[in-house]
This record gives structure tokens, sequence and C-alpha cells, in this order.
């Protein structure tokens, strides 16, 4: 039984203009101990996801259809009371450049302690020493729990934030964009601390990315999406070694890589579509190397391709 | 580039200008009042029946009699008690003439003192922004000063000092205002200054001539315009207090001067409220539609103020 | 030190001899009356390179490392503390703003943002033809629009016509980084310093933007000066390279040497610690201690040493020569001084 179970996701944005359809039926499941990538460029929808699974949306976004199974639960049919016991404590969510928003006037080792008080009845001594732990556990001196967000390098910060992320013990952990404003070789540190406490916890993590890099090495499972639909989704080296989707192609294919042959790097054409007004048809036909007519007015439907490998394309004809 | 299509451009923007500006409701109702007092400010010696600074006009009617449409409500009131659209002052003079005269003051001084202010605290500004170190330090603590220095005190003296003619009003209030417009336009200015296309604009090799008038000031213009509405709601209402207080221009009746022979005649005593709501209500009338169009005019120019998406 | 015989080559364009650049840090009045010293933050600290002409020299290394300000002050948009700078075979270093202008039609520069490059006011046309306009080069209006509009067609903003009015909010990330490519290379400069050209941009329209400027540089014979933080990109880009740690350069040759197997310390931990975007290869996280330092204090002697897994005693005391391998690389490492 799947941890996670999306189903038809539909979130959008009103906005002045109309609804900007920034996920658009989307279908994935994460199962326990599972490593889920979520990768795309931006506008494609993903942290919409993200957002969408533990109801956080900005004002303006609303969930129009679909299912989120969690522990065979509904999230989309919960009361607010309910989802805030899920929130943090089976469910919680690293968000994108979050080493930023640490608060500057308050002790690092307090913001945990926060963190945890807020869910669970404890006591403060308690959580603080839990907090000096989870502090350890990400590679940081406990004794540091009494600093400012200042004194830590962009790097430990980040350390932090999976600390905080960490402090009920999650089910699932959601991390958008975890590595990208970091050097290589503190990308490299942080990521592999995620990829020790996901082995030792057994944690389910969602991996959302644009790095297609990051992806090979730590997920297990891919979707990748694109202008609010996935587009393709398998286990991590049937992706890589056999990509379907045109866009999975491009998006392979225009990533350097430091290894291996010198080749020439391919590039899409065009750019990402106005959600407001998607393409008519499959979303990428405007910029797919392959189109036909087919492929301008019927949306493709998600094909089995045996082995857990499926595709939304009307190729191979 | 040719001369008509210079015109031809900017006759283009003015027009999309206009499209968006008459979207905004503010930008509507500011223009449209503000319209009305253009108007009467520029047609006075149309619309006013008698000239308030000609001797003659004393004595048209009775002193301090009510408007003659009060008449509506009240038939036994006799004829000649009552006077035109509002009544008369102490001198039997015509309200509404003074009224329709007094714009042309409150307009003038308005524009005039706020341009003023929002020349030299561009000016100051740039250069201080711009250049930065010594100047930057100097201009800015002269600025400080006449911000520290109490503002309406300070206009007092200056008005006493200098004598009251609409010139030195414009003057006092033009000196007094322009230090807050400059501190923010240098600090527009600073960060204008590090933006890349600046950079590159001086790796191609050119001076700081050009880039302070091809990228910064117009970059800094919509802070100006914006601050310019502003300012112009703010200088009328000094001019009416700074008349109100009896230092003003008595040779040119403008609404503060009303108030003032108002209050020196007694006319909350008297009970003569058309002495004293139509000049208070213009007033307010201007001063608000100059802040809606200010207001108008920050909401269209703010998103694209911030030159970072 | 006295004039020393400087040896330039023919084939290059830019030489850059033992450049320095400190900021010295504001402090308040108080501050300064207290404390003797200034702070300042050693930047750049002894950099020296070469760049042939027509070539992609890579100056790459983590963020912080002075590869942006070294930019900066080959092109005197930032004044070096001290150093030499020989463009084109002439000393720049002193030379006032007046006399580098006519210098600057052959020197240009492609920034990281797209969104902060072009000025939000000013129509695409006058973006792509101020270098012209600041260097006086044409001689009409209609000479000038040729020239803008040949340019847009070079890098693939077409049809010319519908961008030349248009205003850059208009333009998507890729189409404006297009627009500062067109702009740098109008003037046919010799040396174009690119910092990070793309990195602000989706992964499937970088290599839009980069093949635009291989193919201006290959009609042009442009050198470029390739500021990255990416070593992916940087090998598929750079001819040669140069690895930068804190203010010094550590390694610097030809990419696919440097890449393929290097020598020092620091460019192995990096190396190893760049990801593939393949799902067999396991990133080798050789385990080098810490984060970079402050460049306000920078360590003693080899200023790599505190995080070198092979420092031995010389490294903290004596700051390691730069010498040049058998392979025609260049490192800066006790582990090759040759005693």
């Amino acid at each position: 039984m799947p941890l996670l179970q999306v189903r038809n996701l539909k979130t959008y944005y009103q906005t002045a203009r109309g609804y900007v359809k920034a996920v658009d039926g989307v279908n994935f499941q994460i199962s326990e101990g599972e490593v889920f990538g979520l990768a795309g460029e931006s506008g494609c929808g993903k942290t919409t996801v993200a957002l969408s699974i533990i109801r956080l949306l900005p004002p303006g976004g609303r969930i129009i259809d679909g299912e989120i199974m969690f522990n065979d639960k509904n999230i989309l049919a919960m009361s607010e009371e309910d989802i805030r016991k899920i929130r943090w404590k089976k469910i919680a969510i690293v968000f994108q450049g979050a080493m930023n928003a640490l608060n500057p006037v308050m002790k690092v080792g307090d913001q945990i302690v926060e963190a945890i008080t807020t869910h669970e009845d404890v006591s403060k001594e308690e959580a603080w020493r839990r907090a000096e732990k989870l502090l350890e556990m990400v590679g940081i001196e406990p004794s540091r729990a009494k600093d400012y967000p200042h004194e830590f390098s962009g790097g430990m910060k980040q350390r932090v934030m999976i600390a905080m992320a960490l402090a009920c013990n999650p089910q699932l952990l959601i991390a958008d964009e975890p590595a990208t404003a970091l050097d290589v070789i503190v990308q490299a540190q942080i990521l592999k601390l995620m990829r020790d406490l996901q082995r030792k916890m057994n944690l389910s993590m969602m991996l959302i990315t644009h790095d297609l890099s990051i992806i090979a090495e730590t997920c297990n499972k891919v979707a990748i999406m694109y202008a609010g639909k996935i587009v393709e989704y398998a286990d991590t080296k049937r992706i890589f070694r056999e990509p379907q989707h045109p866009y999975t192609r491009g998006l392979i294919g225009a990533f350097p890589s430091i290894k291996g042959p010198r080749r020439k790097l391919i590039s899409i054409p065009g750019t990402p579509p106005d959600l407001l007004n998607p393409p008519s048809g499959c979303r990428f036909h405007p910029r797919c190397p392959y189109t036909n007519n087919k492929c301008k007015s019927i949306e493709p439907e998600i094909k089995d391709l045996g082995g857990e490998h499926y595709v939304a394309c009307h190729m191979p004809w | 580039m040719s001369l008509s299509r210079l015109m031809e451009d900017y006759m283009k923007s003015l027009r999309e200008f206009a499209n968006i500006f008459f979207k905004n409701k503010f930008g509507v109702v500011g223009v449209a009042i503000l319209s009305v007092f253009i108007f009467m400010a520029i047609f006075a010696p149309q619309i006013s029946p008698y000239n308030p600074m000609d001797v003659k006009s004393i004595g048209i009617g009775k002193p301090f009699s009510p408007p003659a449409w009060i008449k509506i409500f009240n038939k036994d009131i006799p004829d000649d008690s009552v006077f035109g659209i509002l009544g008369t002052d102490e001198l039997g003079r015509d309200i509404f003439s003074q009224i329709v005269y007094g714009s042309r003051i409150s307009l003038l001084v308005g524009f005039a003192a706020s341009f003023t202010a929002v020349f030299i605290g561009t000016i100051i500004g740039l250069v201080a922004g711009y250049y930065g170190g010594i100047i930057d330090e100097v201009l800015m603590r002269f600025a400080d000063i006449l911000l520290i220095i109490p503002g309406l005190p300070l206009m007092i003296v200056l008005a006493a000092i200098l004598g009251s003619s609409i010139r030195n009003i414009i003057l006092v209030i033009g000196i007094t205002s322009w230090p807050s417009i400059a501190r923010i336009i240098r600090s527009q200015v600073l960060t204008v200054k590090e933006m890349k296309f600046v950079e590159f604009a001086r790796a191609s090799g050119c001076g700081d001539n050009y880039i302070i008038f091809k990228h910064i000031l117009p970059n800094v213009m919509p802070l100006v315009y914006v601050n310019a509405a502003i300012n112009i709601a703010n200088a009328i209402l000094i001019e009416a207090g700074l008349s109100f207080l009896g230092l003003g221009d008595p040779n040119n009746i403008s609404w503060g001067m009303m108030l003032f022979f108002a209050e020196q005649y007694q006319a909350l005593l008297r009970l003569a409220w058309w002495y004293i709501f139509p000049p208070g209500i213009c007033i307010l009338l201007v001063v608000l539609s100059f802040i809606f169009i200010g207001h108008a005019l920050d909401e269209i120019l703010n998103p694209r103020l911030r030159l970072r998406r | 030190m006295p004039h020393a015989v400087v040896i330039i080559m023919a084939d290059e364009i830019l030489k850059v001899i033992n450049l320095k650049k400190y900021f010295t840090l504001r402090r308040g009045l108080l501050t300064s009356l207290i404390k003797r010293e200034q702070p300042t933050v050693k930047a750049v600290d002894g950099v020296s390179f070469e760049v042939k002409r027509g070539e992609i020299f890579g100056l790459a290394g983590e963020s912080g490392c002075g590869k942006t300000t070294t930019g900066r002050c080959i092109l005197r948009l930032i004044e070096p503390t001290s150093g030499k700078i020989i463009f084109d075979g002439r000393d720049i270093t002193s030379l006032s703003q007046g006399e580098l202008k006519p210098l600057r039609k052959d020197m240009q520069i492609i920034f990281q943002d797209p969104y902060e490059a072009l000025n939000p006011r000013m129509k695409i046309h006058d973006i792509i033809a101020e270098p012209l306009r600041i260097q006086k080069v044409c001689k009409s209006r209609r000479e000038e629009e040729e020239m803008v509009m040949k340019m847009l067609e070079e890098v693939e903003l077409t049809p010319p016509e519908e961008f030349i009015d248009r205003l850059p909010h208009e333009l998507s990330g890729g189409q404006r980084q297009r627009v500062a490519v067109a702009r740098a290379f109008i003037l046919k400069p010799k040396l174009i310093v690119a910092d990070e050209p793309v990195s602000m941009l989706d992964i499937s329209i970088r290599s839009e933007v980069l093949n635009v400027m291989l193919r201006e540089r290959d009609t042009y014979g442009t050198s470029i000066i390739f500021i990255t933080h990416d070593l992916s990109l940087a090998r598929h880009l750079c001819e040669r390279i140069a690895i930068m740690y804190l203010g010094k350069i550590v390694e610097m040759g030809s990419v696919e040497t440097i890449l393929r197997e290097p020598k020092h310390p620091y460019t192995q931990a990096l190396v190893a610690a760049v990801p593939v975007p393949d799902p067999d290869h396991k990133r080798e996280v050789i385990p080098i201690k810490g984060e970079v330092p402050s460049a306000l204090n920078p360590p003693s002697g080899c200023r790599f040493h505190p995080r070198c897994p092979y420092a031995k005693e010389i490294c903290g005391r004596i700051e390691p020569e730069m010498m040049t391998l058998e392979d025609g690389r260049i490192v800066a490492c006790h582990l090759y001084t040759t005693k």
C-alpha cells in the first residue's frame, strides 16, 4: 500500500485575468522508504504539487479536483484541524530557499523547539534536548543550538532546516530544491546527509528539483513535469537509459556532464507555455521536434510501457 | 530620429499612459475633481460674477448675507438679506467670486511651490546619490538640518522676514519641502546606480553625464512624478495654513485668506457657515484630488519601479 | 617592483600578472578610532594567467573565490589594488578612464542576471545600439539600424522587426540574455568577460544562449573569459581553465587534463563533488573538512591547508608557488613542488 497516492490533482491559481492551470491532472504515488523525484523547470507546477499536498497554497490557489490519499485517508477531504495534525508530524517540508527564512533574532535551538512544541505536547526542556539531538543527527555540534542563524554558513543553515523538518519524526519529507543555492561541495554533503537520514529513518522522500544530476543520484523513481502535467514517470535508471518523451530527452540532453564524452548540448527551442491559456492538445507540441496534427489537437493519454514506465505522448505511432 | 517620429512616439506613449491611467478609479476621480478646479481657475473672469479684488465689488450685498437659495427652505427671509450663490463676507463682497478667484492662487502656489521643491530635491538627490562620498555627506547633512527644524514655525519665521507675497510663499514652501524629496530620489539613485545595465554602459566607455541622463534619470522620474503630485497637495495645504495664520498675500485672496478673514470677523459666532465651509471644502477637494492622482500614479508606476522581476 | 621584463606572446590577447584586489570594509567612526588595522577582504590575492586569442578560458570556483572580482578588474570596472593587466600588448593597468575609452571597443561584458542587465525603460533597439552610440561608430541612423538588425538575426531573435521596439519585460529570460549577447558582440570586441551568463536560465534554454555565443566567437574570433561555478558546463565550453580558491589560482591548464585528472587536492574535491546526470554514477565525496573560510582572515601559508586531507607542516607556513608540470598544467601545491 503506497504511503502517498496523488490522483488527478488539479490546482489552479485565480488571477485577475483568469485561471492559471498550474497543476492540471497529476497522478503519482510514493511507497514507504522510497525517494521520489519530481523534476521540471521553473513554472512547471512542481512546487504547487508540494503545496497542494500539505494544503498550504498561497492566496488565489485552489485545489479544483483530485484526491491525495495519505495512509489511506484523503487529505483534500480533511478538515483544517485534521490536516494540522498531519502537517509536520506526518508530512514535513523543507521549502525552497528555506535557509533564508530562519528568524535572525531567535536562537537556532529555540526555532527547532518552537517547531516541536507547536505540534507536540512536550515540555520546553524535553524539546530542547530533542533539538540538540536533531542537530547532532544532521552533523552540527549540539552546543551550537544556542547560536544565531547569522553565525552559520549556508550549508549549515540548510542542515538546521532539515533538522527542523525531521523534528516530529515524519513519515514523508518533501524537499523543494534543497541544494540549489549551495556550492557544489556543500551540496554533495547535504544530499549525502539526506540520503543517510532517509535510510536510517526509513523515510519516504519527495525531492523536487530542476537538476537531473541530483535526481540521478538520489531518487528511486522520477516523474518529469511540464506545464502542469506529468509527461513521463519511471524508475530512475530506466528514464535515463531509455527516455521516451521528447521533452525528457531534450532535458537530459541539455545537461552537461563532467564525465563521459564531450558532446554538443541540446537546447529545446521556444519557452514554457503561458498556463493561463495552455496550448491545445499536447502542451509540449509547440516545442516538440516530432509534432503532427494529432499532437496539436488531442491531449495524449498516459501509456503504460510496462515495467512501471509511463509516458504521455502520441509517439511511438 | 526625425522630429515627426519623435512626436509620434511621444503621442503614442501618452495615449498608452492615458489608457492605463483612466482604468484606475482613483485616477479618474482625482482628475475629474481637479479638472473642475482648473477650469474654474482658468475661466475665473467668465465664471465669477464679480472681481473680488475690485473696489467696486465691496458692498454689493449686505455684509454677512447668506446665500440666496436658502429662500427655498425659509420663504420668510427678506430679499435684501440674501445674496448670490454663496452669500457675502464682512465687507459685503460676493463669496462665490472669491472662491472662484481663490482657486487661481491655491493652484498657482501649489504647482509652483511643488515644482520648486521637486526641482531642487531631484537635483540634489541625483548629485548626492550618484557622486556619493563627501558631496553626499554634505548635502544630506544640510537636508537633515532643514528636516529637523520644525516646518511650520520655520515657514512662519521666513514668511514674516521675507514679507508676505505670493512669490515668497512659493519660495518658503519650496525651500522647506525639498529635503524629503531629495532623500527619496537619492535612495532610488543608489539602487539604480548598482544595476548591471549601468555597469555595462561604463564598460562600453561612457562618462558620468551619460549614465545620469540616459540611465538614472529615466528610472527615477516615475518616483518624481508620484512625489510631485503628493507634494502639490502638501503645498496647497501649507499655503492655506500660512494664509490662515495671517501670513498670506493680502492683495490676492486665496481660500486660506478667506478663512483668515472669516476668523478675524467672527464668522463662527455669526453662524455664517457660507463663509467657512466653502473655502474649507474646496481646499479639501483639491488636496484630495492630488492625493488620488498620486495614488493612481503610484499604483501604475510601482510594478515597473521594481527593476527586478 | 622595478620594471621587470614581461614577455608577451603574439597570440595572447590578455596577460594578467599578480593581480590583487583588496576591499577595505567601511567601519563606523567609533570603531575606526578604537581599532588600528582596517579589516580588508583579500578578494583577489595574486592571480596570474594568460588568455590566447580566440580562446574560451574558464575561470571556475565556488562562490567567494574571487572569480567575478577578477573579471571586473580585467575590464577596469573595479580598480585593481596592484598587479598588471596587459591587453592586446598594451599595459592598461594605469590608464585613465579617458585613455581607456577607445580600448573599450575591444572588451565587453555579459552579466549573469538577465533581468538586471537591461534598462527596463529602453527599447531593445536602443539597448543593442548603445555601445555603437557611446563609441560613435555609426555615421548615420540607417547604418546603426542595419547593424542592430543584423545582430538580432545572428542571435536568432527573428524576425528582427518584431523585437526592436519591444521593452525588456516583454521578453523571456533566454531572449533577454541573447539581447545581452548581441550588444556585447556588436562592436566585434577582442575579449568578452562572461560572468555566469546562463546560470539564471532554465536548463533547456541555456544551450541556446551558449550556442549563440559560440557562433559569435567563431565568426569574430573573440576570446571569452567564462566565469562559472559549474564545472560540467566549463568542461563543455572552455578550452583552458583556471580553478580559483579564496582569491588564488590553485590549478590551471587544459580543461580535459585538469578535469579528467585533477592534481590539486581542492580541484580533486571539487571534481568529485560535481553531480553527474547518470544514475549509475556514484558521487565520491572526498572528505574535506569544514567550509570555505572567510576572505577577511584567510589561513596562513596555503589557503587550503586547514581543509586539505594531505596537508603537511610546510603547508601552513609557506604559500606554494605556481609550478608548471610535465603535462603543461600549472599547480600551486607543495605536493608537487620540486625540492
